[in-house]
């Protein structure tokens, strides 16, 4: 069955490697880095449901295979990408715009960074030699291996010490080649004392049905502060497979929201480890599918070392047959002591054919913890409707008011004022396009 | 003229289980009615299906409303007709800021009556001047609707939201549920304010007790899903004495 499927969809994994060859930045070791990854990804094949971590996202039923490089955007993809960019409504940022999974330097702006900033790409530093970009260390599996060996580009950001950002640092990722996969991998680097916001942002430029395998791995440094803000707005027969790792120093704040409202099939993994103590994390997202959508988010926090705190808070808004997965790993090493961590996941189903999994999980080895997690799934409350109905608000908007009500919650985790807003305007136009 | 409300040998089931036997009820303009009987009488079945909860099916009878089909109407439709069910247990919500709630909810019923949306500046305005009317503390509005309110506190929003809507028809279903006396004495003093000689209520109770708040032009007495006798105010001190014995056995 699976084999069949995969056949039936097309180029078959070995030659989007081959196909790929001459695109893929790097000599000598890193092209055998390369080559070991795929390899590795050939033997795994796609994630499926026997995989635990997997389990729900089945890859092998719902990606089928992986597709082909899309080719190096030109000029007509650039202009595009610009339009599509724009529309998105982030104002006042630094942009660092990828575009097809390459950094357009026109779409960027590279020559006028803030102070203490600096940008390389992938793909120069991949040229130079640089193979430790393409190594994981923080979990295996066979679309991390996959991210591995076909990266063509991302960015590499290093803020130094002390430096405090006025500006977003923004990551847009736009889709202009159809049935194509971009694959970026992006490494930030945050100093000592910093503050920074980082904006990521995903949509697509007249594209359809194409695939983004991105992976982002960010270090936070003693007493830094962190907001980090994730808008997927892929095109809704697109695919998004995301990894994201961030460790955090001593004191650090981490606070960071994921809205996702696109794309067929959509698994963002994140990693987040505390390396440094007093350290505290935040981590808010929501999902607002319609359609046949399936968008899973699975989270492991590593508690390595003592007295942080992590909160999670998570909301799904699901009609018709969309699906969405929470799975959350709340890991306490034996050393972390006063460790407090908590997850809370809530599942909004406005249909009956829609579908929430809650997988949480804590794995606990030290004694002296506060830690906790709650999971519910439910439709919209009928009294709560009829109230607002019998005070005249027409089916739709009450529905509306109380889904936003919903979703309020995680949203008001942004710290941002600019961002919040533009959060809380992208999550009531997914409410009117519902009607 | 017109009654206000009527309603004709109204039928109303639930499951199967038909609560109301063919209830007759005419109010008109400017008059209090109040609706006692025991538990189980069908008090509460009335309001909800004259603001027009799901759940309840009606089976035979007609409610006018200014000589309208109420039946035919969504709930939302009737509340912007006029139509003002206080709730015997008024709903939290979470999330929804009051003055959001009074605000979309004042539009709403203003747009479907083809009038022109307030402006914020006009909402602002209306709702401290009726705020201020009712004594209802500002930060009440700034909390979340009902969202850790007293039980007087869930009621006076009901009064302030009756004031804010100008409703034509009230009915306030169990009013003095769950309210110490301090606290019914301000819901109702808040309920009289609005009497005039264009708006009518309905109040629905078990007790006699609030009748002594609220000082009704004529009270009916509800058993086993059918008024089963009307008189003046009197009637519901009468009851208050002999209780509700007699007019069951009547039912029955």
């Amino acid at each position: 069955m699976n084999i069949a499927a995969t056949a039936a969809a097309g180029t078959p994994p070995a030659d989007v490697f081959a196909a790929a060859r001459d695109r893929l930045p790097g000599e000598g070791p890193v092209a055998t880095a390369r080559k070991a990854a795929f390899e590795d990804f050939t033997s795994r094949g796609l994630p499926h449901r026997r995989i635990e971590e997997w389990k729900y996202t089945d890859l092998r039923a719902l990606l089928r295979a992986v597709a082909p490089l899309a080719p190096v955007p030109g000029d007509a993809a650039l202009a595009l990408a610009a339009k599509a960019q724009a529309a998105i409504g982030i104002e006042n940022a630094t942009r660092l715009t990828l575009v097809d999974g390459v950094l357009a330097p026109k779409l960027s702006d590279l020559a006028s960074l803030p102070k203490g900033v600096r940008v390389r790409s992938l793909r120069e530093s991949l040229t130079a030699g640089a193979v430790d970009l393409l190594k994981t260390t923080f979990a295996a599996d066979a679309m991390i291996s996959f991210n591995g060996a076909m990266a063509t580009d991302g960015v590499l950001v290093e803020v130094d010490d002390g430096v405090t950002l006025e500006r977003p640092l923004y990551i847009a990722h736009v889709a202009t080649a159809s049935s194509a996969s971009s694959v970026t991998r992006s490494k930030i680097t945050i100093g000592k004392k910093a503050r920074v916001t980082l904006v990521e942002s995903f949509v697509a430029a007249g594209a359809t049905a194409y695939q983004v395998h991105d992976q982002v791995d960010i270090s936070v440094g003693d007493d830094s502060e962190l907001q980090h803000i994730r808008l997927m707005e892929d095109a809704r027969d697109a695919a998004n497979i995301t990894t994201a790792a961030f460790t955090l120093g001593a004191r650090v704040k981490l606070n960071t929201f994921g809205l996702n409202q696109g794309a067929a099939v959509s698994r963002y993994q994140g990693f987040i480890s505390f390396l440094g103590e007093d350290s505290e994390l935040s981590t808010n997202g929501v999902n607002l599918l319609g359609g046949r959508r399936h968008a899973d988010t699975t989270l492991v926090v590593n508690h390595a070392v003592p007295n942080c705190t992590s909160r999670e808070i998570f909301r799904a808004v699901l009609d018709d047959q969309s699906r969405s997965v929470f799975q959350g790993r709340i890991i306490v090493q034996q050393d972390a002591q006063k460790t407090d961590g908590k997850m809370m996941t809530r599942a909004l189903l406005l249909s009956d054919e829609a579908e929430a999994d809650n997988k949480p999980e804590l794995e606990i080895f030290a004694d002296d913890v506060a830690c906790g997690h709650g999971a519910t799934a439910g439709a919209l409350d009928e009294e709560l409707l009829f109230y607002l109905r019998a005070r005249g608000l027409p089916e739709n908007e009450a529905q509306s008011l109380l889904i936003s009500a919903f979703v309020g919650e995680a949203i008001e985790s942004i710290v941002d004022d600019g961002l919040r807003e533009l959060a809380i305007t992208t999550a009531e136009r997914w409410l009117a396009a519902r009607g | 003229m017109t009654a206000l409300l009527q309603v004709k040998g109204l039928k109303v089931q639930v499951e199967d289980n038909e609560i109301l036997h063919g209830l007759d009820l005419t109010v008109n303009a400017g008059e209090v009615h109040a609706i006692m009987g025991p538990n189980g009488s069908g008090k509460s079945t009335l309001s909800h299906v004259i603001a027009g909860k799901p759940g309840y099916e009606v089976t035979g009878g007609e409610i006018l409303f200014k000589g309208e089909d109420l039946l035919a109407m969504e709930p939302d439709e009737r509340a912007a007709k006029g139509v003002f069910l206080a709730f015997q247990y008024p709903m939290e919500i979470p999330g929804v800021a009051t003055m959001t709630f009074l605000r979309t909810a004042l539009n709403a019923q203003r747009k479907a009556r083809g009038e022109a949306e307030l402006s914020t500046p006009e909402f602002l305005k209306k709702v401290r001047e009726v705020s201020a009317r009712l004594n209802v503390p500002q930060d009440m509005l700034k909390r979340g609707v009902n969202v850790g309110f007293s039980g007087g506190e869930k009621k006076r929003n009901e009064v302030l939201q009756m004031a804010l809507f100008e409703p034509s028809l009230c009915i306030l279903d169990e009013m003095d549920s769950g309210l110490d006396i301090d606290a019914l004495r301000v819901a109702a003093d808040g309920v009289n304010a609005l009497r005039s000689k264009d708006r009518a209520m309905v109040v629905i109770t078990h007790y006699q007790r609030l009748l002594n708040y609220i000082v009704p032009d004529f009270v009916h007495v509800m058993s086993k899903g059918r008024v089963v006798k009307s008189g003046s105010k009197d009637l519901a001190l009468e009851l208050e004495k002999s209780g509700y014995a007699q007019f069951e056995e009547k039912a029955a």
